[in-house]
């Protein structure tokens, strides 16, 4: 009786379990074999003749593809490196210094983050950044979406930078190493991998960003992929399935390549706030 | 090589008073510990010799310099931290030649000390691994290899044997001692093991609670403390305090219902002034300084044996009288069979007397 009992429930175990797999794989594969077949259709069916037609079609979309090999890697790229930086300085900052309410305060930017990149205050980001003169710039994109992210970052961030023994500072402070020998020697071989970890997250978060830059872009020459895909919709606005699929996975790869890159060269630690 | 002067030196944490008006005065060349339990401000204190902690108010000199808000690099000291802080992404060379790194000695030279210090510490082998890679008797070594390298003024140790086990922490302590020796540098020693402390240093501050409690050599501060927090902190197990009623005029203390001479406790002429007839005191004696006897003696107290704990070369008798525990140390091989009634006989030249405030009497 309870050895079938234990069958029945490791059946039960597999059949979740793919079941699962499925319902999240079952798109990817989609995204992965459409754009290859030289019918449109929303199954999942493995091209008979694959062709790439569909791809010299997306790139003869001038504008889309300046979408994805410029646009998107200027704002990514900046969002990227701002995020990063400042988030590394202002996580050890926040780490070390003897602040009291320093807890409450990473929590509450954490909170406020949501609201930032949120609708709620597009309106406010919007006005600011006309106030600014930045509409229709990528620096105005870039400056939002690095607030926006900044206060998760830091979050991360701070966590790598408190298993850090402070002891490793001070020890070389009395070797006598002047404040930038601490932080070039000490530190930041130290919060590489976090860095890391934060650059590919806001690195990713930027290349995926829609309501932002289609709030504050005008010209369709500047606009990144996640808008210009829709040059793709007839005009009826119905969608080409085989063309938005290529470009969709155009749109992906880099995204991949990046993370494997990382990975590769770093080993991926994501803790993303979560003490082990 | 420096002297190091601690004036009126405090510090505190919010509320907290850490460290509480210190005065020390450490000479050139000796070695130094400051003894206490934990949370009495030992490392707070070393923290702020260092550099690494602002005093709340003081003055500190090394050699001759006030020092008290300069920099860590401008007091040219080095440290050996509990952990080690030895960088995990370096090699035990480059860990070594940091500080010469970071002082702009090239490399040729760099090389050479360190080859040289990790030898004599024989870390040699070694100098191609991670800290990751070797184990705590080795790291520890590493460390004191980083703190030696270049010729500090002053050495600061922070509980440096605290992570090692029993046999390796043995060994280290011979190691560290003959080096300090032989390098006749400044060094400031923290740590809560009394037999380290004892073991180590040329003079010991016992800390509690932020205070300087005695300041001696070992032998002052095991023979003659000056509190009965020294007196129970130090030993192991530590020095007998057995509640006694003083008898001025015959010279003799009362105890579980015997009378103990005490005419030849030194200092006891003195001890008019400081207390009155009649008063309860604390008779301090050490565990190796009572006899031990299986009928009744003169000028011994009677006890109830509790437990005999035979530890090779030594024998631990505890007893109680009345309602306090005793310890007796016995110098033999052999556990002595004894009666469950025993009586104790203190050694006269080496009772202590303390007033119930804890002070020293006589
Ligand atoms: N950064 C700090 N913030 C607040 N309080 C502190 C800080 N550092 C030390 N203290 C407090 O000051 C007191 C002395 O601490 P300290 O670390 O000097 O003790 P210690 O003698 O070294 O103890 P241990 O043997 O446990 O290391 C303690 O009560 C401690 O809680
Ligand atoms: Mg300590």
């Amino acid at each position: 009786m309870k050895r079938y009992r234990k069958r029945i429930s490791s059946v039960l175990y597999y059949v979740f379990a793919v079941l699962a797999i499925a319902f999240f794989g079952l798109p990817l594969l989609w995204l992965i074999l459409t754009p290859f077949n030289s019918r449109a259709s929303l199954a999942v069916e493995i091209p008979t003749a694959p062709t790439l037609d569909n791809f010299r079609a997306v790139f003869q979309n001038k504008f889309a593809v300046q979408a994805l090999t410029q646009n998107n890697l200027i704002i990514a790229i900046g969002t990227m490196l701002g995020v990063t930086l400042i988030a590394s300085l202002a996580a050890y900052a926040l780490s070390r210094a003897r602040i009291p309410g320093r807890n409450a305060m990473a929590y509450t930017l954490m909170l406020f983050s949501s609201v930032v990149t949120g609708t709620a205050a597009m309106v406010p980001i919007f006005l600011i950044i006309m106030g600014m003169g930045l509409i229709d710039q990528h620096l105005g994109v870039i400056l939002v979406l690095i607030g926006g992210n900044l206060p998760t970052a830091i979050f991360m961030m701070r966590d790598f930078v408190d298993d850090i023994p402070a002891s490793y500072e001070e020890s070389a402070m009395i070797s006598g190493a002047s404040p930038f020998q601490i932080f070039k020697d000490v530190a930041l071989p130290q919060v590489r991998p976090g860095m890391m970890v934060v650059a590919v997250w806001s690195f990713v978060n930027a290349w995926g960003a829609f309501l932002i830059p289609f709030i504050l872009l005008r010209s369709s020459d500047k606009l990144p992929a996640s808008t210009a895909i829709y040059s793709f919709y007839t005009e009826a606005g119905t969608p080409n399935i085989l063309l938005v699929s290529a470009y969709a996975l155009l749109y992906t790869l880099p995204v991949v390549v990046f993370y494997l890159l990382v990975n590769w060269k770093y080993g991926f630690r994501f803790f993303g706030g979560i003490k082990r | 090589m420096a002297s190091i002067v601690l004036k009126d030196l405090s510090k505190t944490f919010g509320k907290v008073v850490a460290v509480d008006q210190v005065n020390l005065t450490i000479q050139d060349g000796e070695f130094f510990a400051l003894l206490g339990p934990s949370g009495c401000g030992k490392t707070t204190t070393l923290r702020m010799i260092a550099g690494l902690e602002t005093p709340t108010s003081g003055t500190i000199f090394i050699g001759d310099q006030d020092m008290t808000n300069c920099n860590p690099r401008e007091r040219d000291v080095a440290m050996v931290f509990q952990d080690y802080a030895l960088y995990p992404h370096m090699t035990i060379e480059e860990n070594v030649g940091y500080p010469l790194k970071v002082r702009r000695i090239n490399q040729a030279e760099r090389k050479q000390r360190v080859t040289d210090v990790s030898n004599n510490l024989g870390i040699g082998s070694l100098l191609e691994r991670r800290p990751g890679q070797i184990s705590g008797g080795q790291q520890q070594r590493a460390a004191v290899a980083r703190a030696v390298v270049h010729h500090a003024q002053v050495f600061l140790f922070d509980e440096p044997l605290s992570n090692l086990d029993a046999k390796l922490r043995f060994e280290s302590r011979g190691f560290l001692k003959h080096l300090q020796k032989e390098l006749q540098i400044t060094t400031v020693y923290v740590t809560h093991d009394q037999a380290e402390a004892m073991a180590l240093a040329d003079r010991i501050a016992i800390i509690d609670h932020g205070k300087v409690a005695q300041v001696g050599s070992p032998q002052e501060v095991y023979l003659r403390p000056q509190t009965v927090f020294v007196a129970s902190f130090l030993g192991n197990p530590p020095m007998n305090l057995l509640p006694c009623k003083l008898d001025l005029a015959k010279r003799q203390v009362q105890i579980n219902g015997s009378q103990i001479d005490v005419s030849q406790v030194s200092q006891i002429n003195g001890i008019k002034t400081l207390v009155s007839e009649g008063e309860n005191l604390s008779l301090g004696i050490r565990p190796e300084h009572i006899s031990l006897y299986a009928e009744e003696t003169a000028q011994a107290f009677p006890a109830e044996l509790y437990v005999t704990q035979p530890l090779g070369s030594e024998v631990l008798v505890t007893l109680q009288v009345a309602e306090t525990t005793v310890s007796v140390r016995l110098f033999t091989d052999e556990p002595p069979e004894l009666p469950r009634r025993v009586w104790l006989k203190p050694d006269p030249k080496r009772i202590l007397l303390y007033r119930t405030d804890g002070n020293l009497v006589a």
